[in-house]
């Protein structure tokens, strides 16, 4: 409990700030020129581009209109997080959607969307601190191959949201022939190509998972020392994720669990399967592998996979620190 | 306090009720507790280990009724992954509040799905009570079978009750005492994945109990996070539970402390050997904490 009021007032600390200058927000606009056309940073956004659209779309020269606002907003407090749509489903970004007004909280206090083809009118990738990358790439696809790079080279820190683009999901099971691209066929997930810093496996993600990775993906930019220390200590398994390469499976259980003698029959793995392919039998999973999707849920989930005491052990005070800073 | 976790208080206690004392492995706490929070509203369902389809095969069910919460009395010294329901609590059993009763290894899987949702939608906010429960090492189920059937002698379907304790693990019919062997015995039937726990009185969980410190008949309970002791609180006040004070208990807190320690160090030990720091021929083993 002491150790959550003092990430409370480590937060709230900055949060005064950030809500300060929140509120200021409106008030420092004015400051640039970008005011005349912007009350409110977020709703600017959308605004910006729709009002814009017609006029100016098929101009390119629309995208250093739509960047300059934003690099002189006043967002100092905030990170920018854009979402990259490869070869996936947009079941990852309904995934965050389905945070419902704790998304609209993200949004008001932490974070701006840079760009979201689905959401927003931004058109090419812009800079941003974090990139979400949703879907697997089709190395067949140009145009997809030239957006991967220019994620990674725009994004401080590149996330792998869902199966796709951790593991290659579905898409690993792709091998072209069908109308009307039937050269389409090979994909990889994002982490063959370019270097990946977080993954967030499964199929869909949970709505919570990348809810904590935007929120302590704020607290690493934006926080003090002992705000990253904790941001980091909670990314650190995650990006050994990332680290440890871009093939999962249920047999993963078997190689990197049973095998290592580490399987305590908890069941996780059974209960995070999307497909159902893992039951429990004797106490040990046993995966139908042709059920399997490849999403590699069932052993982030697993806790002999990774597990962090100094981040497990202060869940209570981890768990009370998210929901009083998801407060509206 | 390292070895015992972290905790608001700690009692010698039991169950307030005969009904659920009369097939308890103990003091009846896990019982209680659910069937106390499930009254409540606290909970509107727990997992718990049922029985199974084999004698002594505990089988992971969602118990809805004090009556089902009865029928999952008793410790079965085999493996229930009682992780795997957790998901499906929140699904087609409808369940928003969830309790579920674990050994300190499920109860850590319960936090990491609370901190890192990976394929775990809407499972972080619907934990309401997680009750774990002391554990040493767990069997699969053919060890057992085989600690029952062949080293004491007796056949499973005919067992009463299973203990572990003073050294020796017990099997009794509904004859008395049937049969005893000493631990030693059973070390080789040790699940492989128990030897690299580090946690003995369930850490994580809200409230964890067990029968080491306290009499027969009794639990030793530890309330550790705000919503264990919000519950155990109240359940004690309408009676559903008889807390005492642990001061002057007998073998007592000294006794926990001394068996945690010895399988956290045991088991920190193992860990260290699986790194095969001192054979350069040997490739580590991997270490799931980091």
């Amino acid at each position: 409990m002491g150790l959550f009021d003092k990430f409370k007032s480590l937060l709230f600390g900055k949060g005064d700030v950030s809500e300060g200058t929140q509120d200021e927000k409106p008030v420092a606009s004015k400051q640039e020129p970008v005011a005349s056309k912007q009350e409110e940073p977020v709703s600017a956004k959308h605004e910006a581009p729709v009002t814009k659209a017609e006029p100016a779309d098929m101009k390119v020269e629309q995208k250093p209109i739509i960047q300059k606002p934003k690099e002189e907003k006043p967002v100092a407090d905030k990170i920018t997080v854009g979402h990259v749509h490869m070869s996936g489903c947009t079941g990852c970004l309904v995934s965050l959607a389905d945070n419902y007004e704790g998304l609209l909280t993200i949004l008001d206090k932490y974070a701006d969307l840079v760009y979201c083809l689905t959401l927003a009118d931004v058109r090419h990738i812009p800079e941003m601190d974090v990139a979400l990358v949703e879907g697997s790439v089709c190395l067949n696809d140009e145009c997809s191959m030239e957006e991967i790079l220019e994620t990674r080279e725009r994004a401080k820190i590149v996330v792998a949201l869902g199966g796709c683009a951790c593991y290659g999901n579905t898409t690993r099971f792709c091998r072209g022939g069908q109308q009307n691209q039937p050269q389409h066929e090979a994909f990889l997930p994002i982490g063959d190509l370019i270097k990946v810093d977080v993954y967030i496996p499964a199929c869909a993600p949970t709505p919570q998972q990348i809810r904590n990775v935007c929120l302590m993906a704020y607290l690493l930019l934006k926080g003090n020392d002992e705000q990253k220390a904790l941001a980091t200590a909670y990314l650190t398994p995650l990006m050994n994720l990332a680290a440890a390469g871009t093939e999962a499976c249920g047999c993963d259980l078997m190689t990197e669990v049973i095998n290592q003698g580490l399987c305590c029959g908890c069941g996780s793995c059974a209960a995070a399967c999307t497909v159902r392919a893992i039951t429990m039998q004797y106490g040990r999973p046993q995966v139908e592998r042709d059920l399997c999707i490849k999403c590699g849920a069932c052993y982030a989930q697993c806790p002999r996979s990774f597990f962090s005491f100094d981040v497990c052990g202060q869940y209570e005070s981890i768990t009370n620190l998210i929901g009083e800073v998801m407060k509206p | 306090m390292e070895y015992l976790g972290q905790y608001k208080a700690v009692y010698k206690a039991k169950a307030g009720c005969e009904d659920i004392l009369s097939k308890a492995q103990d003091g009846g706490i896990v019982t209680a507790m659910f069937a106390y929070a499930l009254e409540t509203g606290i909970i509107d369902g727990a997992i718990v280990a049922g029985p199974g389809e084999e004698a002594y095969k505990p089988e992971p069910m969602i118990a809805t009724t004090v009556d089902e919460l009865l029928a999952a009395r008793g410790t079965k010294y085999s493996i229930s992954p009682n992780m795997a329901l957790i998901k499906e609590a929140t699904r087609s059993y409808g369940l928003d509040k969830i309790g579920i009763v674990g050994t300190p290894c499920q109860i850590q899987a319960v936090r990491k799905a609370q901190l890192y949702p990976i394929g775990m939608r809407d499972v972080p906010d619907k934990i309401a009570l997680a009750l774990g429960i002391f554990c040493m090492e767990n069997f699969p189920y053919q060890g057992l079978y085989q600690m029952v059937e062949d080293h004491c002698a007796t056949k499973i379907d005919n067992v009463t009750k299973m203990d572990i304790g003073k050294g020796k693990f017990s099997v009794y019919t509904e004859r008395g005492v049937n049969a005893q062997i000493p631990l030693k015995v059973t070390h080789k039937y040790e699940q492989p994945g128990c030897h690299v726990c580090l946690d003995y009185v369930a850490n994580l969980a809200d409230i964890s109990t067990g029968s080491v410190g306290t009499p027969d008949g009794w639990s030793t309970v530890f309330v550790r996070s705000a919503a264990g002791e919000a519950a155990f609180n109240k359940a004690v006040d309408a009676g559903w539970i008889i807390a005492e004070s642990m001061d002057g208990v007998k073998p007592g807190l000294e006794l926990v402390t001394k068996l945690a320690t010895e399988k956290i160090t045991k088991n920190q030990k193992y860990i260290e050997h699986r790194a095969h720091a001192e054979h350069e021929a040997l490739k580590p083993l991997r270490n799931p904490y980091i």
